[in-house]
């Protein structure tokens, strides 16, 4: 196995009774980069998403997260909560699932509940106000305070989520998914329902938890300029299979690549290309 | 109350339209109770139709009609949502608001005072003591149903769980109060996990099938298990509490003669009233402090998106167990505390009724809500005694003003939500946003 990939799925399948939404899909996330997973709708982006991150359970293959350590978790064999507390997998949704009646600043003191709960002592020391307790907790405001920084939201830190714009409750969303200090962040759709400038905002986020913090990336987006902007690697589903992988500028060019976008058979696609070109 | 100035110009405008409203409920009125009230008819001596017009008497109506429709608009836009036009001056809801923050600690303070006040008054005290084993009751539910979102409808059985552990506990073993008030809460956490195990894969309406049905066993199980519990005819003899180990009677040993004062049997009274309270604070202060702990923030979360939380790695399996433990645990204290004050229990106490009250408090309370369930369960106990007069229609008043308050209050008396951690300044959050959670 390479040290440089943190993530490989091999030969995943996902079936959901007579429907084969995922079959024999094998790729593999760089450490530190910035891998896209992109296709037309219903090609089983989210599927993959959703069996990586625990919340379906595949019907075969492996999925292999590697740590910087070198330590080794099966994904496919741990379930949901698990694979976020111990393999240190953090998700984003496609229609935001942010806790709407909590603040800003609640929501992600939320994310970084396990490491609280250690330092309350599973309760019973936080509820006799321990003073470990406090300090763990100060310590968890500053990194949330930091996030809320880095996503331009520390001016609303007291306001309920709910009330945010679109774009701000996506922006938290990451920022709660990076208060649970992961190894791999998964983006469903960040850039979503964003207009260009927020986009462009996402993007600069996102290289900068790439390259300030190290942290591995794997999103799914259908914004094109977001994904050409800031991916290293590209992985072109469709219909269950994978179609093409490659750097933006090999995809972009791939001639199955645009049939499958256009819905038109390969030899149309490359006359369209040549006629354009 | 005059409003200043400044204010008059958004004032008028509201004002037409208030008359509006109640010219036209006064309108309505008008025509529906002057055949109703305004012309009597009755069957005359030989048969024949009399009648005779009553319009003094519609005119009242339709007046108070009129009066009550322009007092409830004002009331309705005092308390009712944000961003709607005012007509109470913003002077008089500062005050209010004022006014607002001081409501809790007012009302403790009373409650403190309530035996030095009403010293000769049993009745009073009974009635207080019962206020707040509801208030208690209400505030371990509300660790359930308010915090992390979970429809219980079983909430009794923790209750008798506690109530019989203490009672038989006591009766047989001779335990005494304060050894047993700590195993009855154990106990029931215990049916709590128990409960939680089977129904952690319920949500909404099913989960409260399943604590409806729990409620029910527990008491089929109590009213059959004859041996143990002695079914139907209940456990009776159940010790008095004492004061650590002082009894508080007549006896040569008892409280009053160690204190060289005379005895009297209100003395009991006021120790329970005390006892009682402080098991209830013990609640408030346990709910308060775990709200600001991650495990209330976990229940919180949960109550708000189920899916987040597991994404973020919250095993959402032990969450939803501590808080039905916790909720148990406080439902058993309440218990022993119930077993020990009637000196005798029955499975007839412990009846749906009881769970659907105690729910009925949370939510007209305002879900999550420690002061709203305060109140909630003063106004709907107290309200039950005040209204004992009226007998039979008794329900009919209280199922009126529980309507009333959902239409204008859906989200229970107090319904904002308090954030449990801030920066700056902690602001109230609009109940609109706050999830009710999913079972």
């Amino acid at each position: 196995m390479s040290g440089d990939k943190i993530l490989n799925v091999d030969r995943l399948t996902m079936r959901f009774g007579g429907i084969v939404a995922v079959q024999d899909l094998s790729f593999s996330a760089a450490r530190k980069k910035i891998t896209a997973l992109i296709g037309p709708n219903g090609a089983g982006k989210t599927t993959v998403f959703n069996c990586i991150t625990g919340f379906y359970k595949p019907s075969g293959g492996t999925i292999r997260l590697t740590h910087d350590d070198g330590r080794t978790v099966a994904l496919e064999r741990l379930n949901d909560f698990r694979i976020a507390k111990q393999a240190k997998v953090a998700r984003t949704f496609q229609n935001i699932r942010l806790f709407p009646g909590m603040t800003a600043l609640e929501n992600l003191m939320v994310a970084q509940h396990n490491a609280l709960m250690r330092a309350s002592g599973f309760t019973f020391l936080g509820l006799v106000g321990a003073p470990g307790y406090r300090d763990a907790e100060k310590r968890a405001i500053d990194l949330a305070t930091d996030w809320l920084k880095r996503v331009n939201l520390l001016d609303r830190a007291d306001d309920a989520a709910g009330n945010f714009a679109y774009g701000d409750q996506r922006r938290l969303e990451i920022a709660r998914a990076m208060c649970t200090e992961p190894a791999l962040l998964c983006l469903d759709e960040p850039a979503a329902g964003l207009n260009a400038r927020e986009s462009a905002a996402l993007s600069e986020l996102l290289l900068s938890i790439r390259d300030e913090l190290g942290t591995s990336i794997l999103l799914i987006e259908h914004d094109m300029s977001v994904v050409m902007e800031i991916s290293d690697h590209i992985v072109v589903m469709d219909h269950g299979v994978k179609i093409a992988e490659g750097t933006p500028r090999e995809v972009r060019d791939d001639t199955k690549v645009i049939a499958a976008y256009l819905g038109a058979d390969e030899e149309e696609a490359a006359a369209v290309m040549e006629g354009g070109s | 109350m005059k409003a200043p100035s400044t204010h008059t110009a958004k004032t008028a405008t509201g004002i037409p339209a208030l008359l509006k409203t109640a010219f036209i409920n006064a309108l309505v009125a008008l025509v529906l109770f002057s055949l109703m009230v305004g012309i009597r008819t009755e069957a005359g001596a030989s048969g024949q139709l009399t009648y005779w017009t009553r319009f003094g008497d519609l005119a009242s109506l339709v007046a108070a009609v009129f009066g009550g429709s322009i007092v409830i608009e004002l009331l309705r836009q005092w308390i009712g949502p944000i961003g709607a036009e005012k007509l109470v001056p913003p002077a008089v809801r500062s005050g209010m608001s004022f006014l607002g923050r001081f409501v809790a600690p007012a009302l403790l303070i009373f409650t403190l005072l309530v035996p030095v006040i009403f010293y000769n008054q049993r009745y009073i005290l009974d009635l207080a003591i019962l206020v707040l084993t509801y208030v208690m009751l209400g505030w371990g539910l509300n660790v359930v149903v308010g915090l992390a979102g979970l429809l219980d409808l079983g909430y009794v059985a923790f209750y008798a769980v506690g109530a019989y552990s203490y009672g038989l506990l006591a009766t047989n073993f001779g335990w005494s109060f304060w050894i047993c008030l700590p195993l009855a809460g154990i106990l029931a956490a215990f049916w709590g996990v128990l409960l939680g195990f089977p129904v952690l894969r319920l949500r909404g309406d099913y989960l409260a099938i399943v604590t409806l049905a729990f409620g029910e066993i527990i008491r089929l199980v109590i009213i059959n298990w004859q041996d143990l519990t002695g079914g139907p005819n209940g456990v009776s003899g159940i010790p008095r509490p004492s004061f650590f180990g002082i009894p508080l009677d007549n006896s040569d040993d008892g409280l009053a003669a160690k204190l060289g004062i005379e005895y009297s049997p209100t003395h009991r009274i006021i120790f329970l009233f005390y006892l009682i309270l402080a098991l209830a604070l013990l609640t408030n202060w346990a709910t308060i402090r775990l709200r600001r702990l991650p495990i209330g923030r976990a229940w919180e979360a949960l109550r708000e998106d189920e899916v987040a939380c597991r994404a973020l790695g919250i095993n959402t399996t032990t969450t939803k167990l501590t808080a039905f433990a916790t909720g148990a645990m406080f439902g058993g204290f309440a218990g022993a505390f119930f077993a020990t004050r009637q000196g005798f229990i029955s499975p007839e106490s412990f009846t749906f009724q009881e769970s659907a009250l105690v729910l009925a408090i949370v939510v007209l309370g305002g879900m999550g809500s420690q002061l709203g369930v305060a109140l909630a369960a003063l106004a709907m106990i107290g309200g039950f005694e005040l209204f004992r007069s009226l007998e039979g229609y008794r329900m009919l008043v209280f199922g009126m003003a529980m309507v009333l308050i959902m239409i204008w209050r859906p989200r229970g008396l107090i319904g904002h939500r308090a954030p449990t951690v801030y920066l700056t300044k902690a602001q109230a959050i609009s109940s609109d946003l706050v999830k009710e959670g999913h079972g």
